[in-house]
């Protein structure tokens, strides 16, 4: 049964439509987060789906029911803020009892759910603190308690960790995704952080002006990406686009970037047949920084004699594990990460290993992958 | 530049100070000092002077016993008058405007900008543009010349001010606390009464502060709207000022206006914190 | 359960009647107060138009209210002195309060006992204050009763009782009573300085009274305007203060808009023409207001924009 499925969804404030016909189906037991960039419509449609905000069209069903008109409280909804929002004046025990109270659920069921609950997250010392009390990263246990002790169909989380530094983050990211994968419990989790997203999602809906325009595995988001705009938003450093022109050769495609420059770079495409019919055209080729290494790189799995390319080289990036080269292919700019002890010299010439099996080739038109 | 060292620059800024803090005390000790005095001691001297004998019966007189008109009862009942005005008319007020201050910063709803805007535009009309009219709608409901006509027009008055300040207040407060209290089932009543009320004693106290010094201190409608036995306190003494302004007793006359002050007076001593923030909350409308 | 929900769907006829009382508890008091200001303004001009005297009746006479009490010598005076004692009283209470502010800040002993002293008048009805100073200004018991009484006869100080000084005690009852207010507002200025913005001039060489007069100062303008407006506010409306200090005396002396309106309406039973008074008071107020409601415009905008 889907947990949450949404309808041709739109909202508009106005003369401005931030939500533009969406559609989603949510599994029971997912994980989705919802990611894009700030303004992408992604808050908005998680207050809707929350009902703290309503729908201009479309249809909202939460466990089969229809709730358009359902007030929040109704929903059998949870949601975790990103200022947290625990109520000042209450303790911690209260914080997480306050919607059980609401519901008038009798005092000994309260103290029954609030001990799983502070047991599960490891709060039980805190229970009587204020939320002042607390350091940033108790009150996010806390928000995480008031939401799961109402033990609901959906949970919802708007940018929880995104008032933390940057240590605790990654803790939380892990605890969370431990605690989805202890209670299964089905997540719509929003963030402007693709590296989140990538991390904790069991599919990831990437959203932009007020469109879903990719809704998959994170895997799948990342190694096909459905547009130039999920392309260049996932990643860090995101993938590489240049325009390129396809031209046939007796093997298949060849992808030519700088075609006519002296130092134009030719790369041989395998298994790209969706990509025939532009042969002869502009296309939009992406390749991923790591599929651009050091010249004497083998990919893993790779067969075949490696495609090796000189490059000039402008900007060298040491980061510890790895060293980010920004060099140049055929004239464009594009950025490698390679071997953490190869340092190029900027202003000269280095080799680099490409994985040209891992190429995104899109439409320069309607920016959509090609193949 | 701010060192405590004693340069004569230092001894020059204290003289100033002090004689600055001479002259705004001394109204007050005059008027302290005359209370103590007889009426015919102040007669023989000045206004300004040391008091011979302490007069305390001043007090006595000025609470209980002399003449404002027809009736001898001191200023007692105006200040019980003033009370019965001063506190319905600040609960009320601040209620009222701490509930719709903390709708139309929370609950956002169709027409919450106008009609805040409206409310507050009260904090600039003239009391004399609504004179005439209050004059004629406490006569139809029957109310002119009675203490709950000047509670329902101190209350009614008094909204722009208790909006703004919890209005603004309010503002400041996360709206993702009343979201999350949504999703816990908490309504309008009890968000406001188990989240919102908790957070609010301080501007409570300052709106409550604010309200009691003005209502209290008040003029032109209690003078307008009441007389003889239905005045305020404010009102009761410039009666008293023309009642006795063949032999004055000024020993008398400034027990009462010692008396009169002194409610504002304890609640700006007690809390001038607050009153403070009044004052400059109510400037930067 | 398949029907697509339109916008125009609404909460239920349920919903509405359980939320009732919050709907009641926003909008009566919300309403009411709207609703008073916008008829009794209303009702006021339409007075100030019609023939009313003892009551109010129906009827136009146009501009006839305003005329006659723009002739009136009564409103004359009191615009006279409105002008004179706004411009005075605002400027010694600026001048006042700027210079208490300044002395306080410079981190003095017993800076909140002094504070406590300049601001207590505020908390004092101007009924109070209006009794006390006509006491002490009174030329028969006051200050040169008791100069007198200290043996220098000829001293004098009978601005009480004299019609061409009348209108100055109550400037200085007005700057007694509320300088304190300016002192508060520039004070809580000068201690919200960017401590960062004083270090950098330190660092730039600026001497103590230097940073104070070049980069301290200047910061206070924004304060000084609000000041200013709501101190002009007050000497407008001005009406509790004079009936207690001197009633408008000698003869008419220190009358001022307020009191003209009050004696028209309710001595003289010259509604209308109380009502075009009122009105006059209220474009007055105005002409102060609507420009600084401007600069707060234009201020925001340029905040947001920036």
């Amino acid at each position: 049964m889907a947990a949450l499925s949404i309808r041709a969804l739109s909202k508009r404030y106005a003369n401005l439509e931030v939500l533009k016909g969406i559609d989603l189906d949510i599994e029971s037991g997912e994980f989705t987060v919802l990611v894009g960039p700030s303004g992408c419509g992604k808050s908005t449609l998680l207050n809707i789906v929350a009902g703290l905000d309503r729908a201009s069209d479309g249809k909202i069903e939460i466990g089969g029911r229809v709730v358009n008109d359902v007030p929040p409280k109704d929903r059998d909804i949870a949601m975790v803020f990103q200022s947290y929002a625990l109520y000042p004046s209450m303790t911690v025990r209260q914080n997480i009892t306050f919607g059980m109270e609401c519901r008038h659920v009798a005092k000994a069921e309260q103290e029954k759910a609030l001990a799983n609950v502070a047991k599960l997250l490891q709060i039980e010392p805190l229970l009587g603190r204020k939320p002042s009390q607390l350091s940033g990263g108790q009150r996010q246990r806390v928000a995480m308690g008031r939401a799961l002790v109402r033990d609901p169909l959906l949970f919802l989380f708007d940018e929880p960790l995104s008032n933390l530094d940057a240590k605790l983050r990654v803790e939380m990211r892990m605890e969370i995704k431990r605690l989805h994968q202890r209670i299964g419990a089905t997540i719509i989790y929003v963030t402007h952080d693709q590296i989140e997203a990538m991390t904790m999602a069991t599919r990831i809906a990437v959203m932009h002006r007020g469109v879903v325009q990719q809704f998959a595995d994170p895997d799948t988001v990342y190694r096909y990406p459905a547009n130039l705009f999920v392309a260049r938003f996932m990643g860090s450093p995101p993938m590489n686009t240049m325009p390129a022109r396809l031209e046939a050769d007796a093997g298949g495609p060849v992808a030519v970037i700088g075609a006519g420059r002296p130092d134009e770079v030719r790369l041989r495409l395998q298994d790209y047949d969706a990509a025939a019919s532009y042969v002869g055209r502009e296309v939009v080729l992406g390749i991923r920084p790591e599929c651009i290494a050091e010249g004497d790189r083998v990919f893993s799995g790779a067969t075949g004699a490696p495609v090796i390319v000189t490059a000039p080289v402008e900007l060298v990036e040491p980061t510890g594990a790895e060293t980010i080269v920004l060099l140049r292919l055929g004239g464009e700019p594009a950025q490698a990460r390679i071997s953490p002890e190869i340092r190029p010299t900027p202003g000269g010439t280095a080799s680099f290993a490409l994985d040209t099996r891992r190429i995104c080739l899109f439409d320069p038109e309607t920016e959509r992958l090609i193949a | 530049m701010r060192d405590r060292s004693f340069a004569p620059s230092r001894i020059l800024i204290y003289l100033v100070v002090t004689l600055f803090a001479a002259a705004y005390l001394a109204p007050l000790v005059v008027v302290v000092l005359n209370s103590l005095r007889t009426n015919e001691e102040i007669a023989q001297g000045s206004m300004i002077g040391w008091p011979q004998h302490l007069a305390w019966g001043n007090y006595a007189l000025a609470w209980s016993g002399f003449c404002i008109a027809e009736t001898c009862a001191g200023i007692r009942p105006y200040m019980l008058n003033s009370a019965l005005v001063t506190i319905p008319a600040t609960i009320f007020s601040t209620l009222l405007g701490a509930v719709a201050g903390y709708a139309v910063s929370l609950w956002r709803f169709r027409g919450d900008n106008w009609i805040y805007g409206i409310v507050t535009l009260g904090l600039f009309l003239p009391q004399q543009m609504r004179l005439l009219p209050w004059t004629i709608v406490l006569r139809d409901i029957g109310l002119i010349n009675t203490l709950w006509g000047l509670v329902l027009i101190h209350t009614i008055q008094g909204l722009s001010f208790t909006v703004l300040f919890c209005r603004n207040y309010y503002i400041a407060i996360p709206h993702e606390l009343i979201r999350a209290a949504r999703i816990d089932g908490a309504g309008f009543f009890r968000i406001f009464w188990r989240i919102i009320l908790p957070l609010s004693a301080p501007i409570l106290i300052v709106t409550v502060i604010w309200q009691f010094t003005h209502i209290w201190n008040e003029f032109l409608y209690g003078v307008t709207f009441t007389t003889g036995q239905q005045q305020p306190v404010t009102a009761a003494l410039i009666a008293l000022s023309a009642a006795v302004a063949d032999i004055p007793q000024h020993g008398v006359q400034s027990a009462a206006v010692i008396i009169a002050a002194l409610p504002t007076l304890l609640i700006y001593l007690f809390g001038g914190r607050y009153f403070v923030r009044g004052l400059t909350a109510g400037a930067v409308k | 359960m398949s029907n697509v929900v339109s916008t125009a769907a609404r909460p239920a006829t349920s919903e509405m009647v359980r939320r009732l009382p919050e709907y009641l508890m926003i909008w009566v008091p919300l309403l009411l107060s709207a609703a008073h200001l916008i008829s009794f303004s209303i009702w006021t001009i339409w007075i100030s138009f019609t023939p009313s005297t003892l009551i109010p009746v129906s009827g136009w006479v146009g501009l006839r209210n305003y005329n006659a009490v723009l002739a009136s010598r009564n409103w004359q005076i009191a615009f006279d002195n409105l002008l004179l004692f706004g411009i005075a009283f605002v400027l010694l209470s600026l001048i006042t309060g700027l210079a208490l502010a300044i002395l306080l800040d410079q981190r003095i002993r017993g800076e909140n006992v002094l504070r406590t002293i300049f601001l207590y008048p505020l908390a004092v009805s101007f009924v109070v204050t209006g009794t006390v100073w006509s006491w002490l200004l009174n030329p028969g018991i006051g200050i040169e009763k008791l100069i007198h009484d200290l043996g220098w006869s000829s001293f004098h100080f009978d601005w009480l009782v004299n019609r061409d000084m009348a209108i100055w005690t109550i400037v200085i009852a007005a700057i007694w009573q509320s300088s304190g207010f300016a002192m508060a507002l520039f004070l809580a200025g000068l201690r919200s300085v960017d401590t960062d913005i004083i270090r950098a001039a330190q660092i730039d060489g600026a001497g103590p009274i230097r940073t104070y007069v070049r980069v301290i100062l200047p910061t206070l303008w924004p304060i000084t305007i609000t000041v200013v407006v709501v101190q002009l506010q007050f000497a407008i409306s001005a009406f509790d203060l004079v009936r207690a200090l001197t009633n408008g005396g000698p003869g008419i002396a220190t009358q001022l808009p307020a009191l003209v309106v009050y004696d028209l309406m309710f001595q003289r039973s010259q509604l209308g023409r109380g009502a075009a008074a009122a009105v006059l008071m209220l474009l007055i107020l105005l002409a102060v207001l609507l420009p600084y409601a401007a600069w707060r415009y234009v201020q925001r905008r340029q905040a947001t924009h920036a």
